[in-house]
């Protein structure tokens, strides 16, 4: 079975979990942006959290589906509608033959997911099904959707079992806010900002551009200030500068010491600006979820602090299953 | 075997939030740092750690990403320390590598006219080229001595990634004679594929097309990245450099590079290649006569 990409939207990708153990080359991780949500999707249709979704960016696919699908919608706020109708986010829906679905006005956030029982069927490329579009592999073809494409759906799952309950409890749902606190672990190259640099970095309010994608999110806001030192050798002249090292996904690079860069799951994987910390794991999904012109505030935390947090947003996801009744 | 121990100092080791250790083994680029970084991530990858996720040794420091829910960072800060600490007593001096001969068209069309694009704002002499500007800011005479300077002595690939399979190149040359070039004043957004590029000390050969910020100087004839994997260097990975490869840079004319793009389109180019051992004392007391050894592997490839 396939959908039949009618209008492909902004930018729909293929997205799993993501590709590790080749960053050492410079393929990045890729996966859904906001796993939590796209973990969630696929709960809901009886899959893994391992199949393949689809990730819209503010405006989704128009597409149909050839025969009957099992689908539901995560992430931003969105209204979505099967042939015209408005149907409910956060919902297994019952798709037939020929239905089409189709995309309202994104109320907030950046992306959502369509999970559809089975999992979308590509080919996966060194263990994974998620697009990187620089490197042009994985996903459909190595590129996001266009029109007239035919995405191929993998068969149900455990003989098409489905978990009880078939919409995520409001609990459960995350929020997509206007104001967002982030915590990051302090690290790398601070000790590289002067006081008055670390100072503006963990109490100013810092506002996501438009500049923000796959590969990572640009803030404005008051900059940051670089120790002078002589530059070591192979380190390019400016302060903000270091021998290209490699790159910490959700670690936070200021180059030039004006506009923080915030690096996600395409990003590149080394370079030589200096980086200040990064993004705890537990808080990655969140930067998924920042628009262009929300504001963000960047606490620090310590490593166990972080590491507690990872182990409340896995027992948030076992909680959010066990509630849907989902046992795979 | 025993042989002066190389410079390099303690490293410093410093946390990517919960997931990734970072291991500065020098602030600055030398041939010593960069053999310390692939000592540790050689010896920390045959070590097989249940936990370890990605293991990314860079020009003069290590990144390593692992899951903190099966590998406690203290226990793997403590096996990364081990390792140096054995180094530090004993540096291994030999690594087992190739050399790669690399057809370039120096001063080619297709760098040129993305050139053009991106001079004013861009550019520090927006008025000439990227090579004579190269040429001129390592007081050398004019295009041509700067090229000769660039394929003339081989390259060590000192670390792979910014994007898939591009690598960074150190020459294999005292600190004196290092090229050195800035980077662009300011990014550009697009970058031929396979643009021999170079920012800082280090020389570059750009997998993809996009963005870039290091001079441009040439195209490599033939694909580093295939995803493919339709040629036969290709067959068991789409990424053809590895850390520790050794470049030899080989200028060829737009008759060569065209014949090259033949044998690509005919599935039947290969990369003129041979295995060699790279021994790091040789390397640093007599840098050139040691490279004409290593070079002379490429003799009747």
């Amino acid at each position: 079975m396939a959908f039949d990409i009618k209008n492909p939207g902004l930018a729909t990708t293929v997205q799993d979990q993501g590709r590790t153990g080749h960053y050492n080359v410079g393929i990045p991780q890729s996966g859904s942006m906001d796993q939590y949500a796209a973990e969630l999707g696929n709960a809901l249709v009886g899959n893994t959290a391992k199949e393949a979704v689809l990730e819209c960016t503010y405006m989704g696919p128009v597409l149909t589906t050839d025969q009957d699908a099992v689908i539901a919608v995560t992430g931003a706020p969105v209204e979505l509608n099967v042939n015209g109708k408005p149907v409910p986010e956060w919902t297994r829906l019952q798709l037939k033959a020929g239905d089409e679905l189709s995309f309202g006005v994104i109320r907030a956030g950046t992306r959502y997911y369509i999970a559809v029982q089975g999992g979308i069927d590509v080919p996966e490329v060194l263990g994974s099904r998620s697009t990187y579009s620089l490197g042009a592999i994985g996903g459909f073809n190595g590129r996001k959707l266009q029109a007239g494409d035919l995405v191929p759906v993998a068969s149900p799952l455990y003989d098409g079992a489905l978990p009880d309950a078939d919409t995520v409890p409001e609990e459960f749902r995350p929020v997509f806010a206007k104001e967002q606190t982030v915590r990051i672990v302090l690290g790398l190259y601070d000790h590289r900002l002067t006081d008055e640099g670390l100072d503006n970095l963990l109490n100013s309010e810092w506002k996501v551009t438009p500049v923000a994608d796959r590969m990572g999110l640009r803030y404005s806001g008051p900059g940051v200030k670089w120790k002078e030192r002589e530059q070591p050798f192979g380190a390019g002249s400016d302060p903000s500068n270091i021998v290209d090292a490699g790159y910490a996904v959700g670690s936070i690079q200021i180059p030039g010491g004006t506009q923080p860069i915030i690096l996600h799951r395409d990003a590149v994987s080394g370079g030589g600006y200096a980086m200040v910390g990064t993004v705890i794991s537990a808080d990655m999904d969140l930067l998924a979820r920042a628009a262009p012109g929300t504001s963000t505030r960047f606490v620090a935390v310590s490593m166990d602090e972080a590491l507690v947090a990872r182990k409340e947003l896995a027992e948030l996801k076992r909680n959010a299953r066990a509630a849907l009744g989902a046992s795979h | 075997m025993s042989s002066p121990e190389p410079a390099v100092s303690e490293a410093r080791y410093t946390w990517g939030g919960d997931e990734f250790l970072f291991v500065e083994v020098s602030e600055s680029m030398s041939l010593a740092a960069n053999f310390r970084v692939m000592s540790i991530a050689e010896k920390l990858s045959a070590m097989e750690l249940p936990g370890i996720v990605d293991i990314c040794p860079a020009n003069a420091s290590l990144l390593v990403r692992f899951d903190p829910d099966g590998l406690p960072p203290s226990t793997l800060e403590d096996a990364v320390r081990t390792i140096e600490g054995d180094l530090a007593h004993h540096q291994q001096q030999a690594l087992e590598t190739r050399i790669i001969e690399v057809p370039v068209w120096y001063e080619d069309p297709f760098t040129a006219e993305v050139a053009e694009r991106f001079r004013e704002g861009f550019h520090q002499e927006p008025g000439g080229t990227d090579i004579d500007y190269a040429a001129k800011v390592n007081n050398l005479k004019d295009a041509s001595e700067f090229i000769k300077r660039h394929h003339e002595q081989p390259w060590l690939v000192s670390m792979v990634g910014f994007v898939a399979g591009l690598p960074f190149l150190f020459q294999l040359v005292e600190r004196e004679k290092q090229l050195e070039v800035p980077k662009y004043l300011s990014p550009r957004t697009d970058t031929p594929k396979l643009t021999v590029g170079h920012g800082g000390c280090f020389g570059c050969i750009y997998s993809v097309r996009g963005a870039g910020g290091y001079q441009m100087f040439g195209v490599a004839a033939a694909p580093i990245f295939d995803p493919a994997q339709f040629l036969a260097d290709f067959k068991e990975f789409m990424v053809f450099f590895r850390p520790g490869d050794i470049v030899k840079f080989k200028p060829v004319t737009e008759a060569e590079y065209n014949a090259i793009q033949a044998e690509i389109a005919a599935g039947t180019f290969r990369y003129r290649q041979a295995p060699v051992t790279f021994d790091l004392s040789k390397a640093l007391a007599d840098p050139e006569g040691y490279n004409q050894e290593l070079m002379e592997a490429l003799n009747g490839i």
